[in-house]
C-alpha cells in the first residue's frame, strides 16, 4: 500500500483521493500536491502534518454498512447499486465501493460488509477485484473478529468453477473470524431468482444489525450517484436507427454490422468505454418454432409478476430462448425423463453439460427431448430476458447525439435450420427509421487516461475493436498528445478488416500512431494479436514503462488469457521479470488502472 | 519538343526513382493496405504489373468502410508469344493459386494474370521467372513485348522472324537491377555506378513503345498499329530483310482532336543484320525528341507528325550513319488467324484454336483452362499466343494429332469449328471490372453482343461472312478498335461510339459513324447495313470495303498506311 500513515481525512475523502491519484504519473501528482498546498496556504493553515490516527469520521465503521462489488460485465455493480440505494432509501448509513477503490486497511474495522462479486471464466475474479481477492488471501489479511458479512456470488453454472470466487471469499472471511449473517447467494445467468431474495434478506439483516448498534438514524455518508437520467435500464430510450450497414466484405464468414443510433433529445450521455444496453425481442419465427416444439398456443394468457400477457408475448419479449440455464435443463430433464439429460446433469457429466449448454438452444432441447410443459410453468422456468450490452463504438465529441455499435451477427445452422443470437439478430434486422430500446451502462473501469498526454495501447480483435473506435475518435477530438497504438485481428484482411478506411485515415492524420494487424487465415499458420504483442514486445514494454495504459476488449475465453500470457512473456523477455515478478508487474498495472479489460 | 511547357510530373518521378525502385519495397510491405501509392504504381508498370481494383465492388466496399478490392494485373514478357508446355503449366498454376482462376491471352501475345493480391505479387513474379519467363518491361515507358506473326510456322523464314523478335526484346530490355532486387531477392545494387541505362537513360522513354514483325500475307500483328513495325520481306522463301514502318498507334483521348489513331509509315528497307541498330536508333530518337510535357502527345506518332516524316527519316538516317534502302513490295491478305490444323515445312502440325476475348477459364459446360492444362501435360511441341487473342498448339507430331483433337473436343475448345464468321474474328479488351480506364463493358459484353449480331447476320444470310468486330471499353485501344470493320469504343456504361469502315488486313482505319449510342441504336444501324451488304456486295468484297465503295463511310485522308517515297 502506498499510504504508510493514516491521512487526516474522512474516509470517503481518503477514498476519493485514492481514486483521484490512481494511475497518475509523478509530475501530475506533484502538480496536485502543489495545487493543494496552495489552497491550504489560502486558508491560512499550517503545513500538513502526519497524524497517527484519523479524526472521528462522520459515521464510525460500526455504524455503517459497506457494500463492495467486483464486476466484469456490470451485473454485480448493478445489484450492489440497487442494494445500496435501497439501504439508503431505508435510512441506513451505507457506502458503496468498487473493490479496487476500497481502502483495504479499513477492513479490520468493518462491522457490516456485503460483498457482491462475479466469477469469470475458470474461477477468476473480475479485474476490478483482483487486488482485494489477493489481499484477503494473503498473510496480510487482518483478523475480522467484529465483522458480520454476507456474500452474493454471480456466475454461469455451465462453467465448472461456478461462483468460485464468491465461495472462496466467503470461506476466507469466515476463516479470518468474520460471522456470516446469512447464507451465500449463488446467482446463475437468471440473476433475479437468487439475487432478489438475497437482496431482501440483506436489507432486513442490515436494518437489524445497524439498529442494534444504534447507527440506523445517522445521515448518509456517501453520495451514491449523480441525478439519475430520465432513461434507464428499466425505462429504456427508443433510439432511432440511423444506419445499419454490413462492414464485412463479400465472401466473409463473419457478419458484422455497424449500427448508428440516434440519442437525440434523450439527454443520454456516455463516455468512450461505456456500453449501450439493448433490450432485444425474439425473432417471431423463433417464437413460432418454440411454440410448435412445445405444442403450446401463443394466445394462452399467462399471469406472472403482476402482468397478464399472451404466452407468445412472454416468449417474444420477456424470456430468453437462445440461452439455456442449468436449472431449466434440470426441470426439463425431470419432465422428459431423458437419460441423456440426467447423465449430463450428474457430477461426472460436467463436460457434456458444458457442451450442451454452449451448443444448444431451447428449440434444440425441446426437439431432441420432448417434454410436456404448460404455458405457466414454461414462463416460470425460463430465464427472464436480459438486455445485452454493446461497447459503444463512437465518441459523442465526434458523432454528437448518436451512439454507434459494432454488432457481430451470430448466425449458424443446426440441422438445416437457422439459429441466431437474440440481440444480434434483433439488431441486424432493424431497418433505418425503426426504434431500438436502449440505455447507457457506464463502464467506469474502461476509461481513457485522465491525462491526455498518456500513451494508450488498444488490443481489440474482432468486434473488440468497437470501444477503440470511440477512443481514437475522442482523442482526435480533444487533440490528445499521447500516442495511440491499436492491435487488431480477424480471419481475413480483404473482408474482415473492420473500419479499415477509418484506421487508414487516422494513420494519415496522425490520430492513430501504430496499427499492428493479425489476420489469422491469410497464411498457412494462424496468427493472432497476441503473437504481434510478442513480436513488438520491446516497444510494448517501453510504452508501458513510460506510463502507457493498456486496454483489452473482445473474447474472454481464449483471446484475453492468451494476451495476458503474451504480456507475461513480454515482461520476462524485455523486463527481465520472472514468473511471479511478471505477474506482480501486471497486477500493479491492473491496480493502477493501466491494464483494463472489457471481455465477454 | 516544346521546351516552354513543364515536364509531366512522371518525368521527375522516373528521374528520382533510382532506376525504377521508388518506394516499391516499402509499399509492398505495408500491411495496412493492399494497395501501393500512385507513384509506385507508375513505376511498377515497368516491372510488368499494375494496380487495379474490382470496380464491381468499389461502391459496396466504400459503404462497408473497406478500401477498394485492390489487386494487381501481372503481364508476362513472351517475345513472339512462344510458350513451352512447362511454362504453360506454371502460368496455369499461378492463375489458379494466385490469381482469379483465369488466364488472359492479350493482343500483344502474352499472358495476363488478374486479381493477384499484393501479398502474393512477389511470389507470382518470382514463379514466372522460375519458369524461365519474366515480366520486365511488359508495361511502362519502355519497349514492350515484341510481337511477331504467330500464324503457324509454315516456313523457315517464320522461325527466323521469331528469333529476331526474341533478340529485339532482349536487346531493348532495361538494364536496371531493380527488378532482380525487388522480386528475385537479388542483391541490392542501389542505383550506384555499376548500374546504368545506356539506351533509355534515367527517365526511360516519354511513353510506351511497341514493336511488331509481320510475315506477309498475314498481318496478324497489325504491323501498322505498332510504333515500330517490321514487314518481313521473303524472297525465294528466304528472309531478305524488313520494310520499316514507324509511327503507328491506336490510342486517342475522347474529345481531344489533337489525339488520333495513326497507321505506321513505311520508311524503307533494312537487311536483317541492321535490324537491332535501326530499332535502337528509332528508340533513341524518340527518347530525345518525344514530348515529355504532355503524355497524350508523347507517342512516336506525334513526334513524327510534329517533325514531318521526311525530317524524321533524315534524322534517323543521320543517327544510323547510313540510308535506308527503298521499301520493297509486300502484300497483306488479312489480319486474322487461320483456324484448324496446318502443316509446316518440317512435316509438323499446328492447331489454331479460337479463344473468345482471350479468356481461358473453366465455366459451366466449358473447361478451357483445364483443357489446355491437360494438353500441356501431354504436348511435346510448344504453344503460340496470337495477337488476335487466340492460341496455337504448335509443333505437333502427326501421330499426336488425334490425342490433341480429343482433348480439344472434350473441353469445349473446338469453338472455331462451329463459330460464325463474326465470332471467329472478334476482339475485346478486358475493361470492367478490373481495368481502371474502362468507361463501358467490353470482354464481358462481347458474348451477348455477338449473339445479337449473329441473329441479325443470320437473317441476312451472312452467318459465315468474316467480319472484323472489335470492342473496346475506352478510346485507348488495347483491342485495336480503330482497325475493326465494325468497332464499338466505350463512352459510358452501355454507350459506345460506333465506328465503321476499316479493311480486313489492318491497312485502313475506320471512322466514327454514330457517337455515344446504346445497343438498340447500334443493332438498328447494323441491321440496315447488313441488309445492304447482303444485297449489294461484290464477290469476295469485305464489309469495310463495301461501306467505303458505297460511300456509307468516307475515305478520309491519311487513314491508310502510307509509304514514304524515297
Amino acid at each position: 500500500m502506498p499510504n504508510a500513515f493514516q491521512p487526516p481525512l474522512p474516509e470517503e475523502k481518503a477514498s476519493q483521493l485514492a481514486r483521484l491519484a490512481e494511475g497518475l504519473d509523478a509530475p501530475a501528482l506533484q502538480w496536485i500536491s502543489g495545487y493543494l498546498a496552495g489552497l491550504a496556504a489560502q486558508l491560512g493553515g499550517e503545513p500538513a502534518r502526519p497524524q497517527a490516527a484519523a479524526p472521528a469520521p462522520a459515521a464510525e465503521p460500526r455504524n455503517r454498512l459497506t457494500v463492495l462489488y467486483g464486476s466484469q460485465t456490470g451485473n454485480a455493480k448493478r445489484l450492489a447499486e440497487t442494494l445500496a440505494r435501497r439501504a439508503e432509501a431505508a435510512g441506513l448509513p451505507v457506502r458503496l465501493l468498487r473493490a479496487d477503490a476500497y481502502p483495504q486497511r479499513e477492513l479490520k474495522d468493518e462491522r457490516l460488509l456485503y460483498l457482491v462479486i462475479s466469477t469469470q471464466g475458470d474461477g477468476d475474479p473480475p479485474d476490478d477485484a483482483r487486488g482485494l481477492v489477493e489481499f484477503l488471501a494473503s498473510r496480510r489479511a487482518p483478523r475480522l473478529g467484529a465483522l458480520k458479512y454476507a456474500v452474493l456470488g454471480l456466475g454461469d453454472s455451465s462453467y465448472p468453477q461456478f461462483c468460485a470466487v464468491a465461495r472462496r471469499l466467503d470461506e476466507r472471511l469466515a476463516e479470518l473470524g468474520g460471522k456470516p449473517l446469512f447464507g451465500r447467494g449463488e446467482a446463475d445467468l437468471d440473476l433475479d431468482s437468487v439475487a432478489r431474495p438475497w437482496l431482501e434478506q440483506a436489507l432486513g439483516q442490515a436494518r437489524e444489525a445497524l439498529a442494534r448498534t444504534g447507527g440506523a438514524t445517522l445521515a448518509t455518508v456517501t453520495p451514491l450517484r449523480a441525478a439519475r437520467p430520465a432513461w434507464s435500464r428499466e425505462h429504456p430510450f427508443a433510439a432511432e436507427v440511423l444506419a445499419n450497414q454490413r462492414i464485412t466484405g463479400r465472401g466473409s464468414e463473419r457478419h458484422v454490422r455497424h449500427l448508428e443510433l440516434s440519442l437525440e433529445g434523450s439527454g443520454l450521455n456516455y463516455q468512450p468505454g461505456d456500453a449501450l444496453g439493448v433490450w432485444p425481442r425474439q425473432a417471431p419465427a423463433l417464437v413460432e418454432a418454440v411454440l410448435a416444439a412445445f405444442g403450446l398456443d401463443g394466445d394462452t394468457p399467462v399471469e406472472r409478476d403482476g402482468e397478464r400477457l399472451p404466452l407468445a408475448t412472454w416468449l417474444g419479449e420477456r424470456r430468453e430462448l437462445t440461452r439455456l440455464t442449468r436449472p431449466f435443463l434440470a426441470a426439463h430433464a425431470e419432465r422428459s425423463g431423458a437419460a441423456e439429460l440426467h447423465a449430463a446433469l450428474a457430477p461426472e457429466g460436467r463436460d457434456r453439460l458444458a457442451r450442451l449448454l454452449a451448443d444448444w438452444q431451447l428449440l434444440d432441447l425441446a426437439r431432441a427431448h420432448p417434454a410436456a410443459w404448460d404455458a405457466e410453468a414454461l414462463v416460470a422456468a425460463l430465464r427472464p430476458l436480459t438486455p445485452r450490452l454493446y461497447s459503444i463504438a463512437s465518441s459523442p465529441k465526434a458523432v454528437g447525439e448518436e451512439a454507434h455499435l459494432t454488432v457481430a451477427d451470430i448466425d449458424y445452422r443446426r440441422d438445416g435450420e437457422p439459429r441466431w443470437g437474440t440481440a444480434s439478430r434483433y439488431l441486424v434486422e432493424r431497418e433505418e427509421g425503426e426504434a431500438v430500446p436502449v440505455f447507457v451502462e457506464a463502464n467506469e473501469r474502461f476509461r481513457l487516461p485522465a491525462d491526455p498526454g498518456r500513451d494508450i495501447v488498444m488490443i481489440g480483435p474482432g468486434t473488440g475493436v468497437a470501444p477503440f473506435r470511440a477512443f481514437v475518435q475522442e482523442r482526435a477530438a480533444i487533440g490528445a498528445g499521447g500516442r495511440n497504438w491499436l492491435l487488431f485481428g480477424n480471419p481475413h484482411f480483404r473482408t474482415d478488416f473492420l473500419y479499415q478506411l477509418e484506421w487508414q485515415q487516422a494513420l494519415k492524420q496522425g490520430t492513430l500512431h501504430r496499427l499492428d494487424l493479425a489476420f489469422s487465415r491469410d497464411q498457412a499458420g494462424k496468427v493472432y494479436v497476441q503473437q504481434r504483442l510478442r513480436e513488438r514486445g520491446r516497444e510494448l514494454y517501453d510504452w508501458l514503462q513510460q506510463g502507457a495504459h493498456l486496454y483489452v476488449c473482445g473474447d474472454a475465453a481464449r483471446m484475453a488469457p492468451d494476451v495476458h500470457a503474451a504480456l507475461r512473456y513480454v515482461a520476462a523477455e524485455h523486463g527481465g521479470l520472472d514468473g511471479a515478478a511478471a505477474e506482480n508487474w501486471l497486477g500493479q498495472l491492473i491496480q493502477q488502472g493501466r491494464y483494463v479489460r472489457d471481455v465477454y | 519538343m516544346n521546351h516552354d511547357k513543364p515536364l509531366d510530373p512522371i518525368e521527375a518521378l522516373k528521374a528520382r526513382s533510382r532506376l525504377l525502385r521508388g518506394s516499391l519495397a516499402e509499399g509492398l510491405a505495408d500491411p495496412v493496405t493492399a494497395s501501393i501509392s500512385e507513384d509506385d504504381n507508375k513505376l511498377l508498370k515497368f516491372h510488368g504489373s499494375y494496380q487495379q481494383d474490382d470496380r464491381d465492388l468499389r461502391d459496396e466496399r466504400r459503404r462497408q468502410k473497406l478500401e477498394p478490392a485492390w489487386q494487381f494485373m501481372v503481364r508476362a514478357r513472351l517475345p513472339g508469344g512462344v510458350v513451352t508446355p512447362a511454362q504453360w503449366l506454371a502460368f496455369d498454376r499461378l492463375a489458379r493459386e494466385y490469381a482469379n482462376g483465369t488466364l488472359r491471352l492479350t493482343t500483344r501475345q502474352t499472358f495476363q494474370l488478374h486479381g493477384v493480391i499484393k501479398w502474393r505479387l512477389k511470389a507470382t513474379i518470382a514463379a514466372i521467372n522460375a519458369a524461365l519467363a519474366d515480366t520486365l518491361a511488359a508495361c511502362g515507358d519502355v519497349n514492350r513485348n515484341v510481337v511477331a506473326s504467330a500464324n503457324p510456322v509454315p516456313t523457315r523464314a517464320h522461325e527466323e522472324v521469331y528469333a529476331w523478335a526474341a533478340r529485339l526484346s532482349e536487346h531493348l530490355l532495361p538494364k536496371t537491377r531493380a527488378y532482380h532486387e525487388l522480386w528475385l531477392d537479388g542483391e541490392q545494387v542501389g542505383g550506384g555506378e555499376a548500374e546504368s541505362e545506356p539506351l533509355y537513360g534515367a527517365t526511360y522513354l516519354p511513353r510506351k513503345f511497341k514493336i511488331g514483325i509481320a510475315v506477309p500475307p498475314t498481318n496478324d500483328v497489325d504491323v501498322f498499329a505498332q510504333d515500330l513495325g517490321f514487314v518481313a520481306i521473303l524472297e525465294g522463301g528466304r528472309l531478305a530483310g524488313f520494310d520499316v514502318a514507324t509511327g503507328g498507334g491506336m490510342g486517342a483521348t475522347q474529345g481531344d482532336p489533337s489525339t488520333y489513331p495513326r497507321l505506321g509509315s513505311v520508311l524503307g528497307f533494312v537487311p536483317p543484320g541492321r535490324l537491332l541498330q535501326v530499332a535502337e536508333a528509332v528508340i533513341a530518337l524518340q527518347r530525345d525528341r518525344g514530348d515529355r510535357s504532355d503524355r497524350r502527345h508523347a507517342r512516336l506518332k506525334y513526334t513524327i507528325d510534329r517533325m514531318g516524316l521526311a525530317a524524321f527519316k533524315a534524322e534517323l538516317e543521320q543517327r544510323l550513319g547510313f540510308a535506308l534502302e527503298p521499301a520493297r513490295p509486300y502484300a497483306f491478305a488479312h489480319n486474322g488467324d487461320r483456324y484448324g490444323w496446318l502443316e509446316s515445312h518440317d512435316g509438323r502440325w499446328h492447331l489454331t484454336l479460337q479463344v473468345e476475348a482471350g479468356r481461358l477459364a473453366d465455366t459451366p459446360g466449358r473447361s478451357l483452362l483445364s483443357g489446355l492444362r491437360a494438353i500441356a501435360q501431354v504436348h511435346e511441341g510448344d504453344f503460340r499466343l496470337t495477337c488476335n487473342q487466340n492460341l496455337i498448339v504448335a509443333n505437333v507430331a502427326p501421330e499426336q494429332r488425334a490425342a490433341i483433337d480429343a482433348l480439344v473436343a472434350a473441353h469445349g475448345l473446338d469453338g472455331y469449328r462451329r463459330h460464325s464468321g463474326i465470332r471467329r474474328h472478334a476482339l475485346a479488351c478486358v475493361a470492367l471490372p478490373t481495368c481502371g480506364l474502362a468507361m463501358a463493358e467490353a470482354e464481358r459484353y462481347l458474348p451477348a453482343l455477338l449473339d445479337k449480331a449473329e441473329a441479325l447476320l443470320a437473317r441476312h444470310g451472312l452467318r459465315e461472312a468474316p467480319i472484323l468486330l472489335r470492342v473496346s471499353g475506352c478510346p485507348n485501344g488495347c483491342s485495336r478498335p480503330y482497325l475493326g470493320e465494325i468497332a464499338l469504343v466505350g463512352r459510358a456504361p452501355g454507350r459506345y461510339d460506333l465506328r465503321l469502315g476499316a479493311d480486313f488486313s489492318g491497312q485502313r482505319l475506320n471512322v466514327p459513324y454514330r457517337q455515344n449510342v446504346d445497343e438498340a441504336a447500334i443493332l438498328a444501324e447494323l441491321d440496315a447495313l447488313f441488309a445492304r451488304y447482303a444485297a449489294e456486295r461484290e464477290d469476295g468484297e469485305g464489309f469495310g470495303d463495301f461501306l467505303l465503295r458505297q460511300d456509307i463511310v468516307p475515305a478520309a485522308r491519311g487513314r491508310t498506311a502510307e509509304t514514304l517515297e524515297a
